[in-house]
């Protein structure tokens, strides 16, 4: 008995390493390997063409040269960091005030939510080209909007009042801010539902209490919902500063950094760098920064998060 | 809760304008395409073509290789898709239910691929498919020939698996009760047979659910099939619809019947399949 259950153990150990051969190889040989070569790829100038040679920090120098002097790898972290400021905050607000609202037990709740998750499943690509056209300068919707607006509002006011058309995209100073509304837009629903999840784990009976203690909507919101949520709210956050550091396809095809690298962000540096102008080496060091970012963000975010969760019984 | 009339009412107000901002641009996508070029350019724009004009879509379909694109991309999707099926439910039934040295280990150095952007092993993953020996043309040190770049096993290979399958079916495999799998062992049954014949089958939820984000993901990829391929007879759906777009700056009648196009199937298959996404966010989001 003692002999075959040995061998049934070790039948277990074998089976489990066969089981996990192949995703492990492809970890290794796609995960692991890259990161150590990008790593050492980051100390070289690799043209792809000729053998790659060691420079030492020189990327790196260079990248923190571009920085202290406002270069295109400076700019391209600015509007990143715009580009998060712009799209987390309110986005995380709209999708909580939807998800509180569709939470509110109305009739049609499955309908609101498909509606909004709609954006969320469709393709970066297709959905950046219908927005191009949305904010097409001579024949786009927006612009029209906005003619719409201006004469609700003289006709409201009684003086003549014009919103003049706007370019957008093709503008420096619109262009990001028009890539952050369409990138809300898209990404509202994905939070909602996870919103939603998060609201629907709270117990009911928190809230029949305190409306018994004459809570007011506001303060029931205060004291349980918004404490409660803790959680969602903190995982939703960490995921959005990781999405909102890699933000690439959008840039891409609506603008490809332009007008003016307005809206070129460290990833489109990266992929410029690296296929465009065949500097593998100095894309990879910029990578190795960009994984910092994210690192070190991710870590601030989970501390600053963890402390004051709140356990109702 | 109970909501007083007129709160409701404000409340379907306020979701229902917010449904309509949110549907308009796919509207405004459909209407663009079924216009006839003279009707774009009009403004004030009209929502209904006086003139519906099929034909843009023929006329888009033909202008680039949709078709071509189309089945790159549905053997793309669907081969990653059965590949993270696959390989990650077996890693996971490991990770779940077989004990084995360096357990834990393996699984956090698993969960900590998903630290790593995709952004840092780009350039290395692209050298290494260019470079694989003895393809395309490729001799034994990886030179000469371009690889396994515009191929289709390139395009899968360095997705075919990841973390974050692994880690959702092994919460999924974890929470199934063992007293059908002792019995089956009692009975002889091999693990492999247990983990295909018995876990498998009680966790199609789960494989649904990895299974439609997978493919949603990989219909959608755009990165990687752009870094791939550079042969117009293997780009994916998203590249090919990029590219159409830098040639057809204008001509959005077009534009919008290709878009129409990519975003219908996925927008099927989420109709279908809503339930499946909603648990998977439910699964990934709560526990964070």
């Amino acid at each position: 008995m003692a002999v075959a259950s040995v061998s049934a153990a070790q039948r277990e150990e074998r089976t489990a390493y066969l089981f996990l051969a192949p995703g492990l190889a492809l970890f290794f040989l796609f995960v692991l390997i890259p990161v150590v070569a990008a790593l050492y790829l980051s100390f070289c100038r690799y043209d792809m063409i000729h053998s790659p040679v060691w420079i030492g920090g020189a990327n790196y120098a260079r990248l923190g040269k571009d920085l202290a002097s406002h270069d295109v790898f400076y700019l391209s972290v600015r509007n990143t960091a715009q580009y998060a400021i712009g799209t987390i905050p309110l986005g995380m607000a709209l999708a909580l005030a939807l998800a509180l609202l569709v939470n509110a037990g109305l009739r049609g709740v499955t309908l609101y939510r498909t509606t909004y998750y709609l954006p969320v499943v469709t393709s970066l690509v297709a959905i950046s080209m219908v927005w191009m056209w949305l904010y097409d300068p001579t024949y786009g919707l927006l612009n029209y909007g906005l003619e719409l607006l201006s004469r609700a509002a003289s006709a409201l006011t009684g003086r003549q009042v014009v919103i003049p058309p706007q370019t957008w995209l093709a503008n420096p100073n619109q262009a990001m801010p028009a890539i952050i509304l369409m990138s809300i837009w898209r990404g509202l629903g994905y939070n909602m539902v996870i919103y939603l999840a998060g609201l629907q784990g709270i117990p009911e009976h928190l809230y029949e209490a305190a409306t018994i203690d004459g809570a007011t909507r506001w303060q029931r919101f205060r004291a349980i919902t918004w404490p409660l949520l803790k959680p969602t709210t903190a995982f939703i956050f960490v995921v959005s500063v990781i999405g909102a550091s890699q933000v690439f396809a959008q840039v891409y095809v609506m603008t490809n950094g332009g007008p003016n690298n307005a809206t070129t962000t460290i990833v489109h540096q990266i992929f410029q760098n690296a296929f465009s102008f065949m500097k593998m080496g100095y894309a990879s060091a910029m990578a190795f920064v960009l994984f910092a970012i994210i690192l070190v963000l991710s870590l601030v975010n989970l501390r600053l998060l963890r402390g004051g969760e709140v356990e109702y019984a | 809760m109970r909501l007083t009339v007129t709160r409701k009412a404000l409340f379907h107000l306020l979701l229902a304008v917010g449904a309509v901002t949110m549907l308009l641009p796919f509207l405004w996508m459909i209407s663009t395409s079924l216009k006839p070029e003279p009707e774009i350019f009009r403004f004030p724009p009209v929502w209904l073509p006086r003139l519906w004009k099929w034909a843009n879509y023929t006329q888009a379909m033909q202008a680039a290789a949709f078709g071509r694109y189309f089945i790159n991309t549905v053997i793309y999707a669907v081969v990653v898709t059965a590949s993270n099926l696959l390989l990650c439910s077996m890693a996971a039934y490991a990770f779940a239910r077989l004990r084995f040295r360096g357990r834990n280990l393996l699984f956090i150095l698993t969960l900590g691929t998903m630290m790593v952007p995709g952004q840092v092993t780009m350039v290395p993953v692209f050298i290494l498919l260019k470079r694989w020996p003895f393809v395309g043309g490729n001799d034994w040190l990886g030179l000469g020939g371009h690889g396994l770049l515009n191929t289709y096993v390139g395009l899968v290979l360095p997705g075919a698996v990841g973390a974050f399958g692994i880690f959702l079916l092994r919460q999924f495999f974890m929470t199934l009760p063992r007293e059908l799998e002792d019995a089956a062992r009692i009975d002889g049954c091999s693990e492999a047979g247990i983990y295909w014949r018995i876990i498998l089958p009680l966790s199609t939820p789960a494989l649904a659910t990895l299974g439609i984000f997978t493919f949603t993901a990989a219909w959608n990829e755009f990165l990687w099939p752009l870094l791939i391929t550079s042969k117009d007879s293997m780009r994916t759906l998203q590249l090919g619809l990029q590219v159409f777009q830098t040639q057809y700056t204008t001509r959005w009648d077009l534009l919008m019947a290709g878009t129409v196009v990519v975003t219908l199937p996925v927008l099927f298959l989420f109709l279908a399949g809503q339930r499946y996404f909603t648990r998977g966010i439910a699964l990934s989001g709560i526990k964070g």
